[in-house]
């Protein structure tokens, strides 16, 4: 009997082994596969024309965050590159920060239609979303151009003499991430509003709370994680953004996706471009973690 | 209903071309091959010819290295010949067994990238210059310092092609530097102007033949044939030769290692050194070809436009883009990279 069962529970145990084997073999190497390969690359020299040497070399990182003076030889940090890394980040944010106060009231208020409005008004949001990446991009341009839309209109109701110079600065960018991301930060706040037991907010005014005191201590702890959520699913693709601060920034204004770009390509340096790859990782890595962080703590107190 | 359904079958069946000797696969530059030479070709032949487009040198030449392609042509930038050349990536021609090798343009038969054209023949070739809007600025256009050290007027509407080595080549010259130097006085020098100017640029794009046509640039760094074809669009855009030197750039058909239809590959390049037949590629992709005797089929618009034929007293200013080494190269991409942060 007790052999008995325990043959069973070892067919069941390879049983399951079987089952997740499909899920494992995609996720070993469709998953970690390249990111083995980035990983194993940014450890190698770099071939003569693009391409990688077998042979281990720590340059790639080392010139992430150092740089050897090209003319008298003297190190320090490697300017370009963390300038760079820090504009994405100081741009990701405040795209972010942006999405949450264009995209709160938006979620708010189609939460707060009747039913079968709502779908309505989520359908609106989703139509630009399907439309390719650059179509979107290049319209946001043509709005924003100096002969554009906007410019066109402010100067003939008389508000501006000469266009104002929006394209090519980091403005630009940073309107055009928005305007791209923004379904995904109204996505999940809207999910999370939704649900809102809106009979708890009456219970508020109820009590004498005033407008500022609802939404503050009712409303935003109701629906912070969708709007954790939508942060980081905003903020993530922003640091990486590759289209937008390529069409909008003119090339002038790089982020990390460009920089990385630019080491595969003209730069023929693969490892250095594999290394920084590997350091955007890390900070959307850090980014999750804290995260998870706060929203396991949301959680728990919850119950 | 039916009638209509037994008049598509027949109309099928008539149009379907008879099967073709032979095929042939060409790997090219998007939009870069006249569908009308192509057309010539297939019926002269009877090849039937398949083209598949590639944006950039860097895609085309890891596409093909990672093999299993199945190309057997393609047409790298004179800057790549080598790098493919080194890659064992081309195969080696045999000039004898082209009757019309003895057209290629004596400027393009003994060329850096290729010596003796031993692995290509010319496709296109073009320059890079400064494309200037003659309405906002007045004075001589045959002068780079029009990017790097712009006039008041020009600040701020310039716009720079993102092509490293076209861009450092210029600069290089215009500081009084050689091709490819490695010498560090002179690569300083191209490092202040650049970041120096850099101030002046509103943008390093691509894209600008609009932007050029409709005033939102008056002056950059830019390619002859997208400078004529803002030109066609507005007439005060003019294009200039910068006198302290401009780089010429060529790309070339050749074929590879690899290749499945060698002998079709064989018969397309020696077609496309035809004085008529290179004449139709430059109708459609509005470049020069390498090809001597093609002017007399040249469009009319081609014939005299300043951006295909360079003014005499601008001629000797030219220096054709060469593979800088890796070293060297290396470093450029440090000035590069410091310049776009």
């Amino acid at each position: 009997m007790n052999n008995l069962a325990r043959i069973r529970e070892r067919r069941e145990n390879r049983n399951r082994w079987l089952l997740l084997t499909p899920a494992l073999v995609i996720l070993i190497f469709a998953a970690s596969g390249p990111l083995l390969i980035t990983l194993v690359y940014s450890f190698l020299t770099a071939g003569d024309y693009g391409g990688v040497k077998w042979e281990f070399s720590t340059d790639a990182w080392f010139n992430v965050f150092f740089q050897r003076d090209i003319f008298d030889d003297t190190l320090s940090f490697a300017d370009a590159h963390l300038s760079i890394f820090w504009r994405s980040v100081k741009l990701s944010l405040l795209t972010t920060l942006g999405a949450v106060v264009l995209g709160f009231p938006t979620a708010y208020f189609i939460a707060t239609r009747p039913k079968h409005h709502r779908d309505f008004w989520m359908l609106l949001i989703m139509i630009p979303f399907w439309t390719n990446l650059l179509i979107r991009t290049f319209a946001v341009m043509e709005l924003i151009r100096n002969e554009g839309t906007l410019n066109t209109f402010l100067m003939t109701i008389g508000v501006i003499d000469a266009p104002l110079q929006i394209l090519f600065t980091e403005t630009a960018i940073i309107i055009g991430m928005l305007y791209v991301y923004l379904p995904l930060m109204v996505l999940p706040l809207y999910a999370s509003m939704e649900r809102l037991d809106f009979s708890l907010i009456e219970a508020g005014y109820d009590l004498y709370a005033s407008r500022v005191s609802v939404l503050r201590r009712i409303i935003l702890p109701l629906v912070k994680p969708g709007l954790i959520a939508g942060s980081i699913l905003v903020f993530v693709p922003s640091l990486g953004a590759y289209v937008t601060p390529r069409v909008m920034g003119g090339g002038k204004q790089l982020m990390l996706g460009n920089l990385i770009e630019l080491q595969f390509g003209q730069g023929r340096n693969w490892p250095l471009g594999a290394a920084l790859s590997i350091t955007l990782l890390a900070i959307v890595m850090v980014a999750l973690l804290f995260y998870v962080r706060v929203a396991g703590r949301e959680g728990g107190g919850h119950g | 209903m039916k009638k209509t359904f037994t008049a598509v079958v027949a109309a099928t069946f008539v149009a379907a071309p008879a099967f073709a000797e032979g095929t042939l696969n060409i790997y090219n530059w998007g939009n870069y091959t006249s569908p009308e030479m192509i057309e010539k070709f297939e019926k002269e032949y009877d090849i039937d010819v398949t083209i598949t487009d590639y944006d950039s040198n860097d895609t085309a030449l890891a596409k093909i290295k990672a093999g299993g392609h199945g190309y057997d042509i393609v047409v790298p930038s004179g800057t790549y010949i080598p790098i493919f050349v080194g890659e064992g990536l081309l195969m080696e021609l045999d000039p004898a067994e082209f009757k019309n090798f003895g057209n290629i343009d004596a400027r393009w038969m003994d060329v850096a990238f290729d010596p003796g054209r031993k692995y290509s023949v010319p496709w296109q070739w073009g320059t890079v210059g400064v494309t200037v809007n003659t309405s906002v600025y007045g004075g001589d256009i045959n002068d780079a310092a029009l990017v790097f050290d712009p006039p008041e007027e020009l600040k701020g509407k310039i716009n720079v092609v993102p092509e490293m080595n076209d861009v450092m080549g210029m600069a290089i010259h215009y500081v009084g530097g050689k091709t490819c130097t490695g010498d560090k006085d002179v690569l300083k020098k191209v490092r202040d102007v650049l970041v120096n100017a850099k101030k002046n640029w509103l943008s390093m794009d691509y894209g600008n033949i609009e932007k050029y046509a409709k005033g939102d640039l008056a002056a950059g760094v830019n390619w002859n044939g997208a400078s004529m074809r803002a030109r066609l669009q507005n007439k005060d855009i003019a294009f200039g030769y910068p006198k302290t030197g401009y780089p010429v750039w060529m790309d070339n058909a050749a074929i590879l290692a690899d290749a499945q239809n060698v002998e079709n590959a064989k018969l397309f390049l020696d077609f496309i050194m035809v004085p008529e037949n290179a004449a139709m590629l430059s109708k459609f992709a509005r470049y020069a070809n390498g090809i001597s005797g093609s002017e007399e089929f040249m469009p009319e618009d081609m014939k005299s436009a300043p951006e295909i034929v360079v003014p005499a007293e601008v001629k000797d200013a030219a220096y054709i883009a060469e593979t800088c080494p890796p070293e060297v190269s290396k470093i450029y991409t440090q000035i590069w990279t410091e310049l776009q942060k």
